[in-house]
């Protein structure tokens, strides 16, 4: 059975034009998102999570970017083929965005209940009274103790998860179908992380946001997400259930982000100390070879995989996975 | 209320205006500025009528000195010089104002245009502030003005003229640094519109500099009104403090007050408005005080 996607991304290429000439930031990349699900976007830094992001809310600066081919759409609409003035009715308003840093994400010089109640006007014909009703319940919906004394209050005067919460109401001010968060929780303490992942799923129950999360962290992903994309150097190379990838990735470099994860009880003498790093580093977009972006990396690399780039390989039900060797690799 | 909350409110006040107002009057020279400020202001809208008079009116001998009958003197004409002060210190800070109040427009609107858009929009308009600047700017002026008819409007549009580049250019450098913060973006990803995140977003954040800027400029346009009267290209109309100077310039040996009584309003003025500057600046620039 095949439910209706609400976000399709597809065959999305952005090219970024710089001093070494145009280089490919995303390629070929296909994502869906459905109603109410939560999808992971996992990789390293540099492969094109946040871009893809910003792709999706028309963010990406043109110039030196250019999204060369593809489709976004949602509901059916596609919005890349939409104004600027019209892609500023969605933003915030049918798809939002919270950042990494929530410690900068707020103007300093407002407090937060102005800059709350400026997003609900800007979208919903609502006086200011209502508005302002409208920001204690989505504080109050955020979890933030005295909504009435915090919304006269300055970014500075709240601490780091304190903002992100505020970013998080923010964004679902307007009820927006969906919710881009990117990196919520890098620059947050762990318990913190806990206790926005805790919220983010709450408010996804509640609302029915549907949710893509960026990060680059499987054991956040394995946390939080139904669905996960592993991105490698701006393609998409596996895709799938939380738990079909965690249990049983096929992707080579899958299993080294899973591997990567610490393991707190350790079992001395297995195969784990090997391969708890992925030698080398996510390579310069300028200088990518013909094969697959990961094979210098990749320890069961054959020489077709310098030579081509693999095809993606359906290994099961809503799971794929782009690597020659997919078969061997079980 | 628990006590935690009122030692709070007192250590750290939640109204940021409150705060900046404490600093700044914790500063002997700002308020000493302030009062300078005041004494003008106090004195061109009540001057005249406690010491009522018309300033080009020839009252009494020519070059009479300071006494009783005229408290400051009479100039070469028997115009009395202490009416012609008075009367000067509304010129003077009509002038000011409002050769600030254009200057900021010009270059506020030029540099936020620029530093916001970048690019070719940035290239154009910066190669137009950098004809600016290249001219000298008395020179400029002058020539602005002989070429129409010299009035106070006049006057105050060659002033913000020949100004504005500098207020550019700060305002500029400021977009250019805020537009690259986090809460920018955020503010875009919540769909604000251009025209919102310049005024309601990026500007708020690059007031201080832009405060202070505006408040030293005042300085400036009343200096180049004056050496403009001096000169003999001030509205003949309007009698100001510059003018007083220069056309009682070759009496100087005769009549002293004529000179230095005009003189010394310009150069309170002034330091009244650079003592402000300088106490805004420290005020709204916390981090430049402690060094």
């Amino acid at each position: 059975m095949k439910q209706e996607s609400l976000l399709q991304v597809k065959g999305l290429s952005v090219d970024f034009s710089t001093k070494a000439g145009n280089v490919r930031v995303l390629n070929q990349l296909d994502l869906h998102l459905l109603p109410g699900e939560a999808l992971g976007i996992v990789g390293e830094s540099g492969c094109g999570k946040s871009m893809t992001a910003l792709s999706i809310m028309r963010l990406v600066p043109v110039p030196p970017g250019n999204i060369a081919t593809g489709q976004i759409l949602l509901n059916g609409t596609d919005v890349l083929q939409l104004t600027e003035s019209e892609m500023e009715d969605i933003r915030g308003n049918e798809i939002s965005m919270i950042f990494q840093e929530p410690m900068t994400s707020l103007n300093p010089v407002f407090t937060i209940g102005t800059q709350v109640s400026e997003n609900i006007r800007r979208h919903q014909s609502k006086n200011s009274a209502q508005a302002k009703e409208k920001t204690l319940q989505m504080l109050e919906a955020v979890g933030i103790p005295a909504p009435k004394q915090r919304i006269n209050q300055y970014p500075h005067e709240l601490s780091g998860g304190m903002r992100q919460r505020i970013m998080i109401a923010m964004a679902l001010s307007c009820q927006p179908s969906v919710l881009i968060a990117d990196e919520p929780t890098t620059a947050l303490d762990v318990t913190i992380q806990a206790q926005i992942f805790e919220l983010l799923r709450q408010i996804q129950a509640e609302m029915g946001t549907s949710v893509i999360l960026i990060t680059h962290d499987m054991s956040v992903i394995a946390e939080f997400a139904d669905r996960v994309a592993v991105m490698y150097a701006g393609r998409k190379i596996e895709e799938g259930l939380v738990r079909d990838i965690i249990d049983n990735p096929r992707h080579p470099y899958t299993q080294g982000l899973i591997n990567c994860v610490p393991v707190l009880k350790t079992d001395p003498g297995t195969e784990r100390v090997e391969l708890n790093e992925i030698p080398g580093v996510v390579p310069s977009m300028a200088q990518l070879g013909t094969g697959c972006s990961f094979a210098p990396r990749c320890h069961k690399a054959i020489d077709r995989c310098y030579e081509e780039v693999p095809p993606e390989v359906t290994v099961g039900e809503n799971h794929c996975a782009s690597c020659w060797r997919v078969g061997e690799i079980a | 209320m628990s006590n935690r909350e009122k030692t709070d409110a007192a250590v750290r006040p939640d109204r940021p205006l409150a705060e900046l107002w404490h600093m700044f009057f914790a500063n002997k020279a700002a308020v000493l500025g302030l009062v300078l400020w005041l004494l003008v202001i106090t004195t061109a809208v009540f001057g005249l009528t406690i010491h009522p008079g018309d300033p080009f009116a020839m009252v009494g001998a020519p070059m009479t000195p300071p006494g009783e009958e005229f408290l400051l003197g009479t100039d070469y004409l028997g115009r009395d010089v202490l009416t012609g002060i008075i009367h000067g210190a509304s010129v003077t800070l009509a002038i000011g104002f409002s050769a600030t109040v254009c200057t900021a427009i010009i270059g506020v609107t030029i540099g936020v245009l620029a530093g916001y858009y970048g690019r070719w929009v940035d290239n154009l308009l910066m190669r137009v502030t950098e004809f600016f600047q290249v001219l000298p700017p008395m020179l400029f002026v002058m020539v602005l003005i002989s070429l129409f008819t010299p009035s106070i409007y006049l006057i105050v549009l060659a002033i913000a003229v020949v100004s504005w580049t500098g207020m550019a250019r700060l305002a500029r450098a400021e977009f250019l640094k805020i537009k690259e913060m986090e809460y920018v973006k955020a503010e875009r990803a919540m769909g604000a519109r251009n025209a919102s995140i310049m005024a309601k977003v990026i500007l708020p954040n690059a007031l201080p500099p832009l405060i202070v800027a505006i408040a030293l400029n005042v300085g400036t346009a009343i200096l180049f009104e004056a050496a403009l009267s001096f000169l003999g290209l001030g509205d003949p109309n309007a009698f100001s403090w510059g003018y007083m100077i220069g056309s009682s310039r070759e009496y100087i040996w005769d009549s002293w007050w004529t000179i230095t009584f005009p003189g010394f309003a310009i150069f309170l003025t002034v330091l009244g408005v650079s003592l402000v500057g300088d106490g805004l600046n420290d005020a709204l620039n916390p981090k430049l005080r402690e060094l």
